[in-house]
């Protein structure tokens, strides 16, 4: 990790590893997505369970980039750390993409399940307070213009948020229980049987490659925009 | 400790003086919770079983109506600075800031909550649980929103973005605020007001080193 | 050992651009100096440093107090006594009121208002801008503090003022303090000068 804390480190290393790490993407999908179209259809569920190898790994991705965001965010206020800056920067987009792909695929799979699109669910209200978490931290980066300042505004504010999210989740359970003569809902997902593990874990594998893909392009992106625009602010471009 | 006092003293005359927040705060507060019986009708059944909830969400847009000046207006004109060089650590300074807004508005906010409940016509001890519920988790709501207006206080239009960062972080007060009321309607134990009071105890006591944080970075602007 | 200041190799660079770098100062007490320079050249944010209101990007700023001990990091700010170039006077509140509140908050006496011309009953948003630049002053003598720090200091007033501050900076460093000021204009008191933004 120290290794690849200077940017210029951090771009040999993960030019290297780039190719490697989206063609492992690729194949973790193709292999995903083959297995969960060819198991057999749920007893209960029947096809629909199909949407849940796409709504469950993009929510548990959604949920690590926030892990990985806030640990960004408390590197980045310690350490002081322009790369961790980044990091964070870069992130909190992408989680925001994975909530939402949660939130969609959630609502999906609720049409035939639960009868609505969108039903007042534990998981899914967590969810669309994560969403509104994620919006906010971007919104605050993007509103302050000195970037130093922005990167070290959104970590404040994504730390704060990882204090509350256990918090937010369990008030949300708490207030499901509580509500729930009103709900037509069970708690809790459906018990996973087997058949149904090897495809989801392989699904959650080529999710989290994704991610990583992904933020690894864009930290990349953002290095060498900053580099670019130091050339061009000091006239040696 | 004397310090303290003062930030506070001053901040609560800055509060009530004419072009304070306070005073609006209160008055949105009161607008809302007459709108919503114009758009839903008069009945009182209904009115009482969505009170705790339409007062509760009127009352944390009201608290955070005047938060956005909490630290900006300090800001803007300097004074901030020599709060800063001041004998008082940024995070007594928060603390301090976050104090005189709740004195300054959720206390307020929960006697005027009283008043609002009866006319929603909440029975009895459903109107003692939401005043509680109010007085215990309404310092909650000054604290956080205090973390979001540090944050923002730099930012020319930071009024927008303030309620959208801090809303979120406010959901459990909404939920257990509400919800130790409509347990009592329903005649159920909760440990709705436990939760809630320790959720507030928490928010205080970190926010105000997440607000000086939040201070801190902007000072260099 | 007196009062000292010293700043060895700071530098600051704010976005992209270099203000300065490898900036060295050495102020004993007694010492008054004229910070000049463009606009734009870095004054405002070279007395930010110097207060440790702004992390410089490289370098230290060091002050020696009377009894010896150096002191540097943020324990800095409880030395600095700060004239910043926005007045920090609240429309809502009086003369009286205003400086009543920083003497608490600083733990000094308050100062009497007639001293810088000022009436205590007059509101804030009555103020003149000269005016609230002698308020402006009146708090940073209040202060106490033995590094004064101030941005503009000559902004706005007249003559009196002018006459006022100088009086003020001449009995501070007199007093064994060290006074630094950005300014454009030639402060009425000898000292020495450093000009920014010539690099």
């Amino acid at each position: 990790m120290l290794q690849l804390g200077n940017p210029r480190r951090f771009l040999d290393v993960t030019g290297k590893l780039l190719p490697w790490l989206a063609a492992a993407t690729a194949v973790l999908f193709a292999v995903g997505l083959w297995l969960a179209l060819n198991v057999p259809p749920d007893y209960q569920q029947g096809d629909s369970v199909r949407i849940m190898f796409l709504h469950v790994p993009a929510a548990w991705v959604a949920m690590m980039a926030y892990g990985l965001m806030a640990f960004a965010g408390a590197t980045a206020l310690v350490g002081r750390h322009p790369l961790a800056d980044i990091a964070l920067k870069t992130a909190a987009p992408l989680g925001a993409v994975f909530t939402a792909l949660g939130l969609v695929t959630g609502s999906l799979w609720g049409r035939p399940m639960w009868g609505a699109f969108w039903v007042w669910d534990g998981r899914l209200t967590s969810f669309l307070l994560l969403l509104f978490l994620y919006l906010g931290i971007i919104a605050l980066g993007n509103a302050i213009e000195d970037e130093v300042r922005a990167a070290r505004a959104a970590a404040v504010l994504a730390i704060v948020g990882a204090v509350n999210l256990p918090i937010i989740h369990f008030s949300v359970q708490w207030w499901t229980t509580l509500h729930q003569g009103a709900s037509i809902l069970r708690q809790g997902g459906p018990a996973i049987a087997p058949v149904f593990l090897w495809p989801l874990a392989i699904m959650a594998l080529a999710y989290t490659a994704l991610f990583m893909t992904l933020w690894i392009v864009r930290i990349r992106t953002t290095i060498l925009e900053r580099k670019a625009a130091v050339l061009v602010a000091t006239g040696r471009a | 400790m004397s310090a303290l006092r003062t930030v506070i003293a001053r901040d609560l005359m800055l509060a009530v003086r004419a072009g304070g927040g306070a005073a609006l705060a209160l008055a949105f507060f009161a607008a809302v919770a007459t709108l919503v019986p114009l758009g839903i009708g008069p009945d009182l059944k209904l009115l009482a079983r969505i009170a705790a909830g339409v007062l509760w969400v009127a009352a944390v847009l009201a608290a955070l109506l005047s938060l956005d000046r909490l630290f900006q207006a300090d800001f803007e004109d300097g004074s901030l600075d020599l709060m800063a060089l001041a004998p008082l650590s940024l995070e007594a300074l928060a603390f301090a800031k976050i104090v005189a807004h709740w004195l300054s508005t959720g206390l307020p906010l929960t006697v005027i909550g009283a008043l609002l409940a009866v006319a929603y016509g909440l029975p009895a001890a459903a109107t003692g649980t939401l005043v509680l519920a109010l007085l215990i988790g309404t310092p909650a709501v000054s604290a956080i929103g205090g973390i979001g207006a540090a944050l923002t206080l730099s930012i020319r239009r930071g009024g927008l973005i303030l309620p959208f960062i801090v809303l979120p972080l406010v959901a459990p007060v909404v939920i257990f605020g509400a919800g130790a009321v409509a347990a009592v309607l329903d005649g159920l134990q909760s440990g709705a007001l436990l939760f809630l009071a320790a959720f507030s105890l928490l928010a205080v006591a970190l926010a105000p080193f997440a607000a000086a944080a939040g201070v801190r970075l902007n000072l260099g602007a | 050992m007196t009062f000292a200041l010293a700043i060895e190799r700071l530098a600051l660079t704010r976005g992209h651009r270099r203000l300065f770098a490898g900036l060295d100062l050495s102020l004993r007490a007694g010492d008054l100096l004229s910070l000049t320079g463009p606009n734009g050249a870095g004054k405002t944010s070279l007395l930010r440093v110097i207060a440790g209101l702004l992390a410089p990007t490289e370098g230290i700023v060091r002050i020696r107090t009377d009894s010896g001990e150096a002191v540097d990091g943020e324990d800095r700010a409880r030395l600095v006594g700060w004239l910043g170039d926005r007045d920090a006077v609240k429309p809502q509140l009086d003369v009286g009121e205003q400086l009543r509140f920083w003497a608490k908050l600083y733990g000094t006496p308050a100062p009497e208002p007639e001293a810088f011309g000022l009436k205590p009953q007059l509101p804030g948003q009555y103020l003149s801008s000269g005016q609230k630049r002698r308020l402006a002053l009146a708090r940073l003598v209040l202060t106490g503090r033995k590094l004064w720090l101030l941005d503009e200091p000559l902004a706005a007033l007249d003559d009196d003022g002018k006459a006022l501050l100088a009086g003020k900076l001449t009995a501070h460093c007199a007093a064994g303090g060290i006074a630094i000021a950005a300014t454009h204009d030639p402060l009425g008191v000898d000292g020495l000068t450093l000009r920014l933004g010539d690099a």
